[in-house]
């Protein structure tokens, strides 16, 4: 073998062998990041965390009930406006969409998607917090919901258009109407599908601070109502985060641990919902 | 209704059909979802809307000298957005720089060499590293990335490359760098998913004619294979960059807030993320707080332009699953 | 889709029992992070001694305080730095000011072995701020500590990223005691900082201080004290090196005993007296003069009347100086103001 060929054979090893590296980096780094929040986090989640509110600052005790309920509050309206909203704009774009509407419609929750949260922030404080004259969990949830409607919108298109020509020509052909076979025939089919898209948004927006900080805003106590200001889990965080007291950090990294996990059971749970074909409870 | 049609001369063919479906329930069931898909073009309008409206006084009174002038005074209200454009691209800039070798590296990895088991494993947990918070990001990167940049990293850089002013400078472990690094990370799973997706559809056929010409492993891959799918990659990229524009929290804890542009990399600076998020609260002034809103509407602009951009690539490797050499 | 329609009743059903379950007043406030220990301490006691009052405080700064205030979506707000004549005007209601503490403002520092307090000089202050200074071992600081081995170490410096009371204080302080700083940069609540890192609020300053090596910050008291920071002995106008403490605080405001405007809209900063601390400030409460619902401005009445008697005891055991005894007697008269 010439110099030459030998030296392109030991370029292709070392190559190859460096891709394998970068392969593994990327890997490790998402165990790094759940090793390192369990780590801190997991001594820290005991009873006080989790029924407390937050005490002032410097003295130890307190707790993130508030921002743990006001995260569900938040979440909960956002989901109750944004999944169905999405979800029907989803089937208008796979079952009925027309040529141009359907397309801007398309483009439109494209862009959406790609919309910094920081800048939905300042749509929701504008549409929002400024009539109430005040932060509110319906500011964050709106915000939110805004973010939940293109994606639960495209996903649900996706899976939908995914359904065989056929299922909907054989329920068609037996004398149902086009409503009739969507309801009964194509979205029972693509129902893990869409179900997973939701799950998957409502995951990604669970994790959001960047709308909710002038939106929401925060509270030190469980917020009544939605009129109110709400502490949520990813605002806690942050001002933890950014404060000098021992305890707040340790707070901190139990509320990052305690998100995070929640954000990934969600993401497995729908990975394998799709992938392995575990029927949803009807 | 359907009297109406019964008493007057027979309606033409359209009409009957638009009536029988309407009877049916399908045209409601149209109509209805109509509604619920324009409440997207809704949304999207009205966000325009507000942001361009919202931030009328800075663009009055600054025009494109706004995108020009590298002074933010909130007190005697001047405002200029270089320092945030400057600090997002830099920071965004370097972020690619680091993620993309790394990224396209694991991808051709995961499509190329790895056995399907591994691969699809290794996929899996990468696109897991895409579900993680900003926000935890941040938190981690003030904890150990910033010490780690300040003890470690930074003064090695300055004592072999501080000649460059680029690498000169104060050493405060906040800054363009470490925003860059945690930036880097959270872009990485993007990059390798699309690359990856981009990289496995390239046909057979072009491995094994490189490798039936004598190519070595690496050159039909590198040679052959990637330039195939580089559409693709370059999407991905495009798709990386506009969420590393537009990322928030993670930068906002770890740029040093500083409203000014430096040369050095380790120098504390802004990102136009992370100003609206720490001033948007507490802006005094409704010309502070639109000009923070202007500040939105570029960034808002940057980024689907951008998004635009990755998406044309990213369908013309699907589409025409050819790519010009 | 069953469990989780369940789950989504579940939860409804939560946030609704908790919508209706409390009847209570609740208020929302923000602003300064200056005096945010005692001000949690004091709406947390006021709760427990009040059960249907709840009093949100969000540390946001006093710029933020101010112009949540001015926007009405707070009920009331607190600044270290009096509200301007313009920014009053805005109102149709003039807004009251009530000073609720006094507190003093700390160079806290983090310089790898050095345990000893230092001492700074009004120019080493400036010179810090205004980037002159770079190293610590430079002479400025080096000729006021002859005792302590300062390194040849970068300064780092940290101050205020965004409308800070404190920042304007500080500011305030080094625009008297230097004309180059008043001229280049000046007083406000945010300014052109010539270097150094941007942290959010007290807290922030104080967490990039506690946990960068040779930075130096300007903070509250207790901010020091409950971080086991040091920080520094300043000089006054008299020439004495003074710490911030209980007495040291309560001699500065002793200057304008006599000169307390009506409104209580004073700074105290750099004051004659040999034992006052330069670098001290009241802190306001910014409260509006008509309070539109009756239950709200029964809680805020209450409070306040609490506040200036028993909420002052709390005072000294964090780091905070309570108000002279004229002071209060004159903001009790005020707060029959409030409608």
């Amino acid at each position: 073998m010439t110099l030459r060929n030998r030296w392109r054979k030991t370029l292709s090893y070392i190559m190859l062998s460096l891709t394998g590296v970068c392969a593994v980096v990327a890997v490790a780094i998402l165990f790094l990041i759940l090793g390192y929040l369990v780590y801190n986090g997991w001594r820290s989640v005991d009873w006080n965390f989790l029924t407390k509110l937050p005490k002032s600052p410097g003295e130890t005790g307190g707790g993130m009930a508030n921002a743990i309920v006001g995260s569900f509050q938040i979440i909960l309206l956002a989901t109750v406006i944004g999944l169905p909203i999405g979800f029907m704009a989803g089937v208008y774009l796979s079952e009925f969409g027309g040529k141009t509407f359907a397309f801007l419609v398309r483009y439109m929750a494209d862009l959406l998607n790609g919309v910094p949260s920081i800048v939905i922030g300042i749509f929701a404080y504008a549409v929002v917090v400024i009539p109430m004259h005040g932060n509110s969990a319906s500011a964050g949830g709106l915000a939110l919901a805004v973010m939940l409607i293109p994606i639960t919108a495209r996903s649900t298109e996706q899976f939908m258009s995914s359904v065989p020509q056929t299922l909907r020509e054989g329920a068609l052909a037996l004398g149902a109407s086009k409503w009739k076979t969507i309801a009964t025939v194509v979205v029972p089919a693509a129902h893990r599908g869409i179900a997973t898209g939701m799950i998957l948004g409502v995951a990604r927006i669970a994790g959001e601070a960047a709308p909710l900080l002038f939106t929401s805003g925060n509270n030190d106590y469980i917020s009544s109502g939605f009129s109110q200001p709400t502490a949520s889990l990813p605002v806690m965080i942050f001002l933890r985060a950014t404060s000098p007291y021992d305890d707040w950090h340790r707070q901190a990294w139990a509320a990052g641990m305690v998100l995070l996990l929640l954000v990934l059971f969600a993401n497995i749970a729908a990975r394998l919902i799709l992938s392995r074909g575990i029927a949803v409870q009807r | 209704m359907a009297t109406t049609a019964a008493s007057s001369a027979p309606p033409s063919g359209g009409a009957q059909v638009w009536l029988k479906r309407l009877r049916s329930g399908d045209e409601v069931a149209r109509l209805i979802t109509l509604v619920f898909a324009s409440i997207i073009l809704v949304l999207t309008v009205g966000l325009v809307y507000q942001l361009w409206a919202t931030s009328s006084m800075p663009r009055h009174k600054f025009g494109f000298t706004f995108l020009t002038s590298s002074l933010w005074n909130p007190v005697t209200g001047q405002f200029g957005a270089l320092p945030f454009i400057y600090g997002t691209v830099v920071t965004s800039a370097i972020a690619l720089l680091i993620a993309v070798p790394l990224g396209v590296g694991a991808a051709i990895f995961l499509s190329e060499l790895a056995p399907p088991r591994i691969s699809s494993l290794f996929t899996f947990f990468i696109e897991l590293l895409a579900a993680v918070p900003s926000v935890i990001y941040g938190l981690l990167a003030i904890f150990t990335l910033v010490p780690l940049m300040r003890d470690y990293v930074e003064p090695f850089l300055k004592k072999t490359l501080g000649v460059v002013p680029v690498f000169g400078g104060a050493i405060y472990g906040f800054g363009y760098l470490t925003a860059a690094v945690i930036l880097a990370v959270m872009t990485l799973p993007f990059i390798i998913s699309i690359s990856r997706e981009a990289l496995l559809e390239v046909p057979t056929e072009q491995r094994e004619a490189a490798l039936a010409l004598g190519a070595t492993r690496w050159e039909s891959t590198w040679q052959a294979v990637v330039p195939y799918a580089r559409l693709g990659i370059f999407g991905s990229i495009f798709l990386a960059l506009a969420r590393a524009l537009g990322e928030t929290m993670a930068v906002t804890m770890v740029i040093g807030n500083d409203p000014s542009i430096h040369a050095s990399l380790f120098a504390p600076g802004y990102t136009i993320a992370a100003v609206i998020a720490n001033e948007f609260a507490e802006a005094s002034g409704d010309l502070h707080v639109q000009s923070l809103v202007e500040l939105g509407l570029v960034l808002f602009l940057l980024t689907i332009m951008i998004n635009a951009l990755a998406r044309l690539l990213i369908i013309a490797t699907t589409r025409r699953g050819s790519a010009q050499s | 889709m069953k469990k989780s329609s369940v789950w989504l009743g579940v939860f409804s059903a939560l946030a609704i029992l908790l919508a209706v379950a409390q009847a209570k007043v609740l208020i929302n406030a923000a602003g300064a992070t200056f005096p945010y220990p005692i001000y949690g301490k004091w709406f947390e006691e006021f709760a427990r001694k009040n059960g249907d009052v709840q009093i949100n405080y969000q540390s946001i700064g006093s710029g933020g305080g101010i112009r949540q205030f001015s926007e009405g979506t707070v009920d009331f707000g607190a600044s270290d730095m009096p509200m301007t004549d313009e920014q009053i005007g805005k109102f149709k209601n003039k807004p009251l000011h009530f000073p609720t503490v006094l507190g003093g403002i700390v160079p806290t520092y983090n310089i790898p072995g050095v345990t000893q307090e230092l001492k700074f000089t009004p120019e080493a202050l400036v010179g810090i701020y205004l980037g002159k200074i770079k190293k610590w071992n430079d002479p400025e600081l080096t000729k006021a500590n002859p005792g302590v081995r300062l390194p040849d170490n970068e300064i780092v410096v940290v101050h205020r990223s965004e409308g800070s009371g404190t920042s304007f204080v500080f500011t305030d302080y080094l625009s008297k005691v230097s004309p180059e700083w008043k001229s280049k940069v000046g007083v406000n609540s945010a300014v052109s900082w010539p270097c150094g890192i941007g942290g959010k609020g007290n807290e922030g300053v104080t967490g990039v201080v506690k946990q960068t090596p040779n930075s130096i910050g300007y903070v509250e008291l207790i901010y020091a004290l409950q971080n086991k920071m040091a920080y520094g002995w300043v000089r006054n106008s008299s020439g004495t090196y003074l710490k911030a403490d209980l007495d040291s605080v309560t001699e500065a405001a002793a200057s304008v005993a006599n000169t307390m405007p009506a409104d209580f809209r004073v700074t105290i900063t750099n004051p004659p007296g040999k034992k006052a601390y330069p670098i001290a400030t009241f802190t306001w409460l910014l409260i509006p003069s008509k309070v539109e619902d009756a239950g709200k401005q029964k809680a805020i009445t209450a409070f306040l009347h609490w506040m200036l008697a028993d909420g002052q005891k709390f005072a000294a055991p964090l780091g905070y100086a309570p108000l002279p005894k004229d002071v209060v007697a004159k903001e009790e008269k005020q707060i029959t103001l409030i409608k």
